[in-house]
């Protein structure tokens, strides 16, 4: 039976705003009233960007608020993590196929010329690796290396949310709230890293420091 | 879901017979030499009001494409003092109260004052074009505008030989433009155009969409259509005209120098910084097409700009 009545609802819950998206493109084909604007495609492309930086930011908060609040969340990150995957992957699917159709020569002019798309692109690259090493196997077989590896996540917000800020046209208030709450979560995970390093220090204690920084 | 999409690009039977119907009638009463749009749609508020336009020899020129759906033309909307969303415009600009309306000319002219709209424009002289409108976010429609040439207002205010520049501004009223506090443009919005823009026979001052009176998100109760340039260039609700001596600084030009320049032609050489301009998506459409130099006007107005680097006057 289902040991963790939780985790359906939480897969409910992070896939409800696709499942949204989708009914409304279904709509939209049907020629049916939808909500995605004259403009289908461009209100893909702000939507599914939004939920993937939202995922991203949602997956980074997760130690922290089991930490500070002693939330039993942390076996959740991992899925967590693999929904703003799954965001960016919409994302980049329909710039690459119902926006530019294959259009080879924009979208790689796009990709090379604009740093706009530029941290997009390094965002959403950096994402793949993550999500390819998600399995419980991976992660035991990487040990080490996956804690190493899995805090790319941070620089790869960083890009993300740098994207973000130079797609808007004029109103950046989104983005900076986004960038806000990046620096609070870095500033918490720099803060425990501090004093975590002198707590122990202070014990006088040896050991795998580093392994137990990037673990905390 | 993604693979099943084949069909949203085909206009809606709704759309064709609406389009269509419209296009046959405005054919036939073209013919009996008078174009009227008379209760062809339903009204968008209280106040509009079915215009009379003569035919013109700008009239749909070169127009084969389908006229974008009345309802994208008034629910998808860049006017920033109303919201930020395409559909802000639409949900809040019912707060815009354009009866009465004055306009302030002044600067190098010999008649400056205060105007109505009816001092301006001349309502037995109304005329329908349809124009492309290209926005610099790389959509488009192509929308029935009535309204007269500018140059026919410009006459009436008689520019000095001083007047090299024609500056426009929007009106700037936070009881009536609920987004104006959050400031994200220094308001009010400025845009201009250099005299012999102003004075071309494309550039219109328009007062009505699809035989009405323009909706307060279009731009009530007047504003500038440039066919050639960027949609940001047409000034919406206009209230104050000037002639002046100088360039002007027109707001999204202060917004980002390096992306937004002084004349804003539509060229899909010139890309903006963060977009590419080759390519753009006409609304009710489902894939890109190639944007036209000066939004396919260069017959008309390339020879305004000859021997000047577009490039670099971008
Ligand atoms: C982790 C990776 C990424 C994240 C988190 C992300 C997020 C976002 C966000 C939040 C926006 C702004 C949406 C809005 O204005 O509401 C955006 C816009 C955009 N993104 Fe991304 N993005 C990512 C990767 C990419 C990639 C790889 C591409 C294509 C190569 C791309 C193409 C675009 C485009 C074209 C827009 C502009 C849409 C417009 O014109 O409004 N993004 N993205």
């Amino acid at each position: 039976m289902i040991k963790d009545f939780k985790r359906p609802i939480l897969h409910l819950i992070c896939l409800a705003p696709s499942l949204w998206l989708f009914h409304q493109m279904w709509l939209w084909y049907n020629f049916a009233p939808h909500s995605l604007t004259a403009n289908p495609i461009e209100y893909i492309t702000d939507f599914t960007g939004d939920w993937t930086v939202r995922f991203l930011l949602i997956s980074l908060s997760v130690t922290p608020l089991a930490k500070i609040f002693k939330f039993k969340i942390l076996k959740y990150r991992r899925a967590i993590g693999l929904y703003a995957f799954y965001y960016a992957s919409l994302h980049f699917l329909n710039y690459m196929v119902l926006d530019y159709f294959f259009d080879w020569t924009l979208i790689l002019e796009d990709i090379f010329k604009r740093p706009a798309l530029t941290f997009g692109m390094i965002g959403f690259t950096l994402l793949i690796p993550l999500a390819i090493t998600s399995t419980k196997s991976i992660i035991k077989k990487m040990g080490k290396n996956w804690i190493k590896l899995h805090r790319l996540v941070y620089v790869l917000t960083i890009f993300a949310i740098v994207h973000n800020y130079m797609m808007v046209k004029a109103d950046v208030l989104i983005p900076i709230i986004h960038a806000s709450i990046l620096t609070v979560l870095l500033g918490y995970r720099v803060f425990s890293y501090k004093s975590k390093k002198s707590k122990r220090s202070n014990k006088q204690l040896s050991g795998d420091r580093k392994h137990e920084a990037i673990v905390s | 879901m993604l693979i099943k999409i084949k069909k949203p690009w085909e206009l809606s039977e709704n759309d064709v017979t609406s389009v269509g119907n419209y296009k046959t009638r405005r054919d036939f009463i073209k013919a009996a030499g008078i174009v009227t749009a008379a209760g062809m749609m339903a009204p968008y508020g209280a106040l509009a009001r079915t215009l009379t336009a003569a035919a013109n020899p700008y009239d749909g020129r070169d127009i084969k494409e389908e006229l974008t759906d009345k309802r994208a033309i008034l629910g998808y909307n860049n006017y920033y003092e109303f919201g930020m969303d395409k559909s802000d415009p639409s949900d809040n600009a019912h707060s815009l109260i354009t009866v009465p309306w004055s306009i302030t000319v002044d600067g190098h002219c010999e008649k400056p004052g205060t105007y109505g709209v009816e001092d301006l424009i001349d309502f037995n002289a109304l005329e329908e074009r349809i124009y492309r409108m290209r926005c610099v976010e790389a959509w488009s429609m192509v929308i029935p505008w009535v309204g007269v040439s500018l140059s026919e207002i410009i006459k009436k205010l008689e520019p000095t030989s001083k007047a090299k520049y024609v500056y426009f501004e929007t009106l700037e009223d936070e009881a009536q433009m609920p987004a104006l506090l959050r400031g994200v443009i220094k308001w009010p919005y400025k845009e201009g155009l250099r005299m012999d823009e102003a004075m071309h026979p494309l550039t219109l001052m328009a007062v009505g969409i699809y035989g009405e009176t323009l909706a307060n998100q279009n731009g009530a109760p007047l504003r500038l259509v440039v066919p050639w340039k960027y949609g940001f260039k047409g000034v919406k609700s206009i209230v104050k005209i000037s002639f002046w001596e100088d360039e002007p600084n027109t707001s999204w030009m202060r917004l980002a120098p390096h992306e937004y320049g002084f004349y804003a032609n539509v060229n899909p050489e010139v890309s903006h910084p963060r977009w590419s301009q080759a390519k753009e998506r006409r609304i009710g459409d489902f894939s890109r097409r190639p944007t036209l130099k000066f939004n396919g006007y260069g017959e008309e107005v390339a020879s305004l700009y000859a021997g000047m680097d577009l490039r670099k006057n971008y």
